[in-house]
């Protein structure tokens, strides 16, 4: 019987002591594991959000809440800006491409919002049934707009007002849908685009027809444009903000909650190996006969060693087992409540270059936590214990 | 089989180093080590079974030196040619009756076999317990598991160290006839460590330890 799985029998022998050191172990590594999965998960919805989106313009306001709201689509707009005014900076010198959104009503809680074929294209998002909107009341769907609401092409629905509920619904005039785009992994699969002419048109009766756009998209030519424009806007209702920032500063608050997470982690994960220490060392002192028993049988200290290692390596490698497989379930959880309430898509399961380092890391400490018990079995007097043991 | 000579053991801040008769123990033979208390008849059971390095004096098992081994091959040896059975039995208690023979055997070097082990535990009436938890089994029942896992693995010298002290004269005589019986099956040498006066009688050879010598 090789030492492993002799060590697996005994440490599965005392289901009270392994199981509250698999426990903590699946705890820390768990929620280590958790945060760096939820951290991919977000950095790189944030990054892909972003995508070369170097300032955001608008109405004055929260700049955090501008760019929460014209480029995660979560918040709601700092409000309306005229189109004229708009104009002037995104023809500036300083300005490569310019993409104006218009915030129109939601259909089952679904933005629609008015934009530009540029829009879909910036990020890559292809028509993948039907045409691109050309005229207004037309819409393509996002992916996940398209799976919720059942929405074919040819079909046609009434927009509800504002951004929150379905209680106040334009009944004057339908879009239709004409395409529906590929999955992105981007926020626009949560959308309905259509002409911002369309989004004007439903409003009519009750604006003035000053042609109003919530927030237009620029990508700069210079860099001077970040200096510049802010400038240009003092006297303006109008601001820009510069998303890669605004992120920076949102991560950052959450930063200090994340930090304490970790500790926390890090100190389950410390009390689990602890646990460990404790757990084989009590077990030897109670099984001192036992280990000499499999001496006279043959076995020579080292296979000892060997057994009592294996045995916190047993229960090291089940604890970073339970851990990650616990992320992963938190996940899946985390992952759907998002989806239900942000349309965010946080659901990636694969393993984080970090965890790699995590469970080398567990592996090492639970082996060092199972070194010093090891050691005092290399050396146990097997004659006296054996004595001792009548 | 077994052969020793001039065997001496000081014990750490113990007064006079503890002298023992020499031995010589042939395949097949049956010995009987007879001595009280503080006899150090323990001591030399140990020392024969390599577990104690004897400060003068060598140990030679099957032909070639024993007592001068380094401790790992010592254990190995010890494995592959002895079997022990104790006074009280002691078990490998994560694994069953089955599992421990089949540890012994493979701490000896010999291929888990399971017929094998079934025949001994037949041999000792204990087929049916081939899957029992050790926990689970009387004491009686204990004493004949491990006397099973002293011979499974077909030892040429088998060391009995009080085997019979704590058991009455019914089961004195039972456990004699199965240690003798187990080592006549495999031709092995039989040595047994007591101070039980009852077997004195029961066996031919004995060799006696004084408290002096």
């Amino acid at each position: 019987m090789k030492a492993a799985r002799l060590a697996r029998r005994n440490v599965l022998h005392r289901p009270l002591e392994t199981g509250l050191s698999v426990l903590l172990l699946a705890f820390g590594v768990g929620i280590i594991s958790l945060m760096l999965l939820m951290q991919r998960s977000l950095t790189e919805d944030l990054d892909r959000n972003i995508k070369d989106i170097d300032l955001v313009l608008g109405a004055k306001g929260s700049p955090l809440q501008l760019i929460l709201a014209n480029v995660y689509h979560v918040d709601v707009p700092t409000g309306n800006i005229p189109l004229a005014d708009a104009r002037k900076i995104m023809r500036h010198p300083y300005i490569e491409e310019a993409i104006p959104l218009a915030y129109g009503d939601n259909y089952e809680l679904f933005r629609i919002v008015g934009t530009e074929a540029s829009y879909p294209a910036h990020y890559d998002a292809e028509v993948a049934t039907g045409k691109m909107f050309e005229t207004a009341f037309e819409v393509v769907l996002g992916q996940e707009v398209a799976e919720a609401t059942g929405l074919g092409l040819g079909d046609t629905f009434y927009s509800a007002h504002g951004l929150t509920d379905g209680t106040d619904v334009h009944r004057d005039k339908a879009y239709t849908v004409v395409g529906t785009f590929a999955r992105t992994g981007a926020v626009i699969d949560q959308l309905i685009l259509t002409p911002i002419a369309s989004v004007w048109g439903v409003h009519e009766d009750v604006e003035d027809a000053d042609e109003e756009i919530t927030a237009v998209l620029l990508k700069k030519k210079n860099p001077l444009a970040i200096l510049t424009l802010p400038n240009l806007l003092r006297d303006t209702p109008m601001q820009v903000a510069l998303p890669a920032i605004e992120m920076n500063r949102l991560t950052q608050q959450f930063g200090i909650g994340l930090q304490t997470l970790r500790a926390v982690a890090l100190l389950i994960m410390g009390l689990s190996f602890i646990s460990v220490f404790i757990a084989l060392y009590a077990s030897l002192r109670d099984r001192r006969y036992e280990l000499a028993l499999l001496r006279t049988m043959g076995a020579p200290p080292q296979r000892l060693f060997a057994l009592v290692l294996f045995e916190g390596l047993w229960m090291t490698a089940a604890g970073i087992f339970s851990g990650l497989l616990l992320s992963r379930l938190g996940v899946m959880a985390l992952g759907q409540v998002l989806a239900d309430r942000f349309h965010y898509d946080v659901t990636q399961l694969a393993p984080v270059q970090g965890e790699f380092v995590l469970v080398a890391a567990a592996l090492l400490v639970g082996a060092f936590a199972a070194g010093i018990p090891a050691r005092s079995a290399l050396r146990i007097d097997i004659s006296n214990i054996l004595v001792q043991g009548r | 089989m077994l052969k020793t000579e001039g065997l001496r053991y000081q014990y750490q801040g113990g007064d006079a180093a503890l002298a023992f008769p020499d031995l010589r123990l042939d395949k097949g033979e049956e010995l009987l080590l007879l001595g009280a208390s503080g006899t150090g008849k323990t001591t030399l059971l140990h020392l024969v079974a390599g577990m104690r390095t004897p400060t003068a004096g060598t140990v030679e098992l099957a032909g070639s030196a024993f007592s001068t081994l380094p401790t790992a091959e010592r254990d190995r040896t010890r494995g592959k040619h002895m079997g022990m059975v104790f006074q009280t039995a002691h078990f490998v208690r994560s694994l069953t009756v089955g599992e421990n023979l089949a540890l012994a055997r493979s701490l000896a070097g010999c291929s888990p076999d399971e017929a094998a082990i079934k025949t001994v535990l037949g041999d000792l009436g204990l087929a049916h317990k081939w899957d029992a938890r050790v926990d689970a089994l009387s004491v009686g029942e204990q004493q004949r598991v491990s006397i099973a896992r002293a011979v499974v693995h077909g030892p040429g010298l088998i060391l009995a160290d009080e085997p019979t002290s704590a058991l009455d004269d019914a089961n004195t005589d039972a456990v004699l006839t199965l240690l003798r019986g187990q080592a006549d099956r495999t031709g092995a040498a039989l040595l047994i460590v007591t101070h039980d006066q009852r077997l004195k009688d029961r066996m031919s050879q004995h060799v006696a330890l004084n408290p002096t010598s």
